[in-house]
């Protein structure tokens, strides 16, 4: 596992801008993980869908999906419209009807409400951006983080998050909807942030830009898994792009898992032909 | 000299548009300066008595508008069920406070309690408290349209418990003899008086609801108002902040309901059909959704539409009441074409 190794030796290099305890016990834990690389068989997920099936009445959206994502990776979600991307991130989050299988998080089975996920770790960047757009930038860091009681540690929050993305701490003052489809989406990525997340789910976050803002976002999201060490999960449509920054992937389609590898391995297969009917050249 | 002539024909050729652009831009402003400068020369013009009347009548629709805008410019829900609030604590005040004399009971019998009006005034905002928290488990399910129709259903209701309950609220036959209200022996007899309670509990619910909307929970309620899916994500219960804000309005509606029991010391259930609801309605639109100040706006220009109409020349009395409602939903259509926000507003709905 070529990816496994690349990732550790990030998580060597990472500098935790929270510098918190529980913090602490992350990056020892990761480490530890890190020295296990071999045995990755024996390495507990951070996050594990096991057989998982969604229903919604007739429709079957998600048909005995299994995902694992491992501490410190960034992961991939590909496959064409209506393949179950985004519900495997609706699963985790407790916003999908699950009739079989299981999530479990840090081993525990994870079947909390939606709005007490976020307070476990788990954050979710929702498709669309969903910025409050009547609110400025700052409300908007800040309804992300409020679930800390800590002013304090919200405030040292805010600050690291317009450090990592300076456009959100030029236009604090300003409405979200006066801000770019980019900027919004850099301000949808801090307000996932602000609850530090140990993993981040990003629904089509490169959804409606302009190509070159894509490799901004692109390149955002490595820049998170690397400075704060968060794990990430990326459902995405933009094949070649998601595949440049991920260490493995996932195939859906049809409500199924297709194929599951690194971004060398799913190009050097012809899952894509098959999966895209051979216009895996197009999907940008 | 004449370039000079000209210079200026040519800035009054651009003044008519010029003060078009302003009005547009500083709407809040304009209208700011406009309704309290009518109100005060309205109330110059008529003299002592009348302006503590008006302020008194202000005073109780502004409680109700700032009350009905936290729940609806703030989080979005547009209720029309607040007058239901407003009747109960009207009616809770009348019938603990009221102590009518033999003849007006007509033979009927009425449990009299004869409380004062401070012992009855938190009974009154608790119990709406009670109403409000027990209707609104089932309704901060509910969003957008179908909140409306629940709202239009708890204002029905309560209009017919008014009417129905006689041995409580006398039916249509009203409640007559509430007393005004009395602290230590001392009665609050005078207008003048009246007006200063009314309006520092004016002043109470106006400074509790910029606590609430600058507070880190108005935020989370403007945010429920624009996305209520995307809040649960953050952590946040939305339905819960939906009953907190619907409670705690519902109680400052109560308190203005009791105020009105005891400044008209008369009440009977056509004061709270749900028309008055509806104006209710129109009022925090015009003044301007998520706006304080726009509500107390609003309710200022209601009560002067509402008094002012009455004394233009040439209008028979009997056609005052609907020559009122003409102007306000002529108003209202206006301010929907034109400034959807309404005139202070931050927010369209």
């Amino acid at each position: 596992m070529g990816a496994l190794t690349r990732c550790s030796t990030i998580r060597r290099s990472l500098r935790h801008i929270w510098a918190t305890e529980d913090g602490e016990k992350n990056m020892t834990a990761r480490d530890q993980h890190g020295g296990a690389q071999q045995q990755v068989s024996t390495a507990l997920p951070l996050l594990e869908l096991s057989d998982v099936s969604v229903h919604y009445g007739a429709v079957v959206a998600l048909d005995h999906v299994s995902v694992q994502i491992y501490p410190g990776e960034v992961v991939s979600l590909m496959g064409p419209n209506g393949a179950g991307k985004s519900t495997v991130l609706k699963a985790v989050m407790g916003m999908a009807p699950v009739s079989t299988g299981t999530v479990r998080w840090h081993n525990d089975i994870l079947a909390s409400p939606t709005h007490e996920i976020v307070k476990r770790g788990i954050s979710l960047v929702p498709q669309g951006r969903r910025v409050f757009t009547h609110l400025n930038v700052e409300e908007n860091l800040e309804l992300g983080g409020m679930h800390v009681r800590d002013a304090a540690e919200r405030s040292r929050r805010l600050d690291a998050v317009m450090e990592f993305f300076p456009i959100l701490r030029q236009k604090r003052r300003d409405p979200a909807s006066a801000m770019s489809g980019g900027q919004q989406q850099m301000l949808a990525l801090g307000r996932g942030l602000m609850s530090s997340p140990e993993i981040l789910l990003l629904d089509e976050p490169t959804l409606g830009l302009a190509p070159i803002i894509v490799s901004e976002v692109f390149q955002r999201v490595t820049e998170i898994s690397k400075t704060f060490g968060t794990t990430i999960v990326l459902v995405e449509h933009n094949i070649r792009g998601a595949l440049s920054i991920v260490d493995r992937g996932y195939i859906l389609d049809k409500a199924r898992v297709a194929f599951e590898g690194t971004p060398k391995e799913i190009e050097d297969s012809d899952i894509l032909t098959q999966v895209f009917l051979g216009r895996e050249d197009n999907e940008e | 000299m004449q370039i000079r002539q000209q210079a200026i024909s040519r800035a009054l050729s651009q003044l008519p548009q010029a003060l078009l652009l302003s009005l547009r831009n500083h709407l809040e402003i304009w209208a700011t300066v406009v309704v309290v400068l009518a109100a005060a020369s309205f109330m110059l013009s008529r003299g002592t008595g009348f302006s503590i009347t008006l302020m008194t009548v202000f005073a109780i629709w502004a409680m109700l508008a700032v009350s009905l805008n936290l729940v609806l410019g703030y989080t979005g829900l547009l209720s029309v069920g607040h007058v239901g609030f407003y009747g109960i604590g009207a009616y809770t005040v009348a019938a603990l406070t009221a102590n009518p004399r033999q003849e007006l009971l007509e033979g009927e019998i009425i449990q009299i309690f004869a409380w004062p009006f401070f012992a009855a005034l938190p009974v009154a905002v608790a119990l709406c408290g009670v109403v409000a928290f027990v209707v609104g488990v089932a309704f901060s399910r509910f969003r957008d349209d179908v909140y409306v129709l629940v709202s239009f259903g708890f204002a029905i209701i309560a209009y017919n418990v008014f009417v129905n309950w006689q041995w409580v609220t006398r039916g249509p036959f009203g409640i007559h003899q509430i007393p005004k209200p009395a602290i230590f022996g001392y009665t609050i007899n005078d207008d003048l008086e009246f007006l200063v309670l009314t309006l520092a509990f004016l002043a109470i619910v106006v400074g509790i609801s910029w606590l609430i909307v600058t507070s880190s929970f108005g935020r989370v309620l403007k945010a429920v108002r624009e996305d209520e899916d995307a809040i649960e994500v953050f952590g946040y219960r939305s339905s819960r902040y939906k009953l907190a804000i619907w409670v705690i309005s519902a109680m400052m509606a109560g308190l203005a309901g009791a105020m009105l029991a005891t400044y008209t010391s008369f009440v009977d259930p056509n004061s709270f059909i749900l028309l008055e609801s509806i104006l209710l309605v129109a009022i925090v639109i015009l003044g301007g959704l998520a706006s304080i100040w726009g509500s107390l706006l609003g309710a200022l220009a209601f009560v002067l539409l509402e008094e002012g109409v009455r004394f233009v020349p040439f209008l028979p009395p009997e056609h005052v009441g609907q020559v009122r409602q003409i102007i306000l939903g002529t108003l209202l259509v206006l301010l929907m074409l034109f400034r959807p926000q309404g005139v202070a507003g931050r927010f369209k709905l």
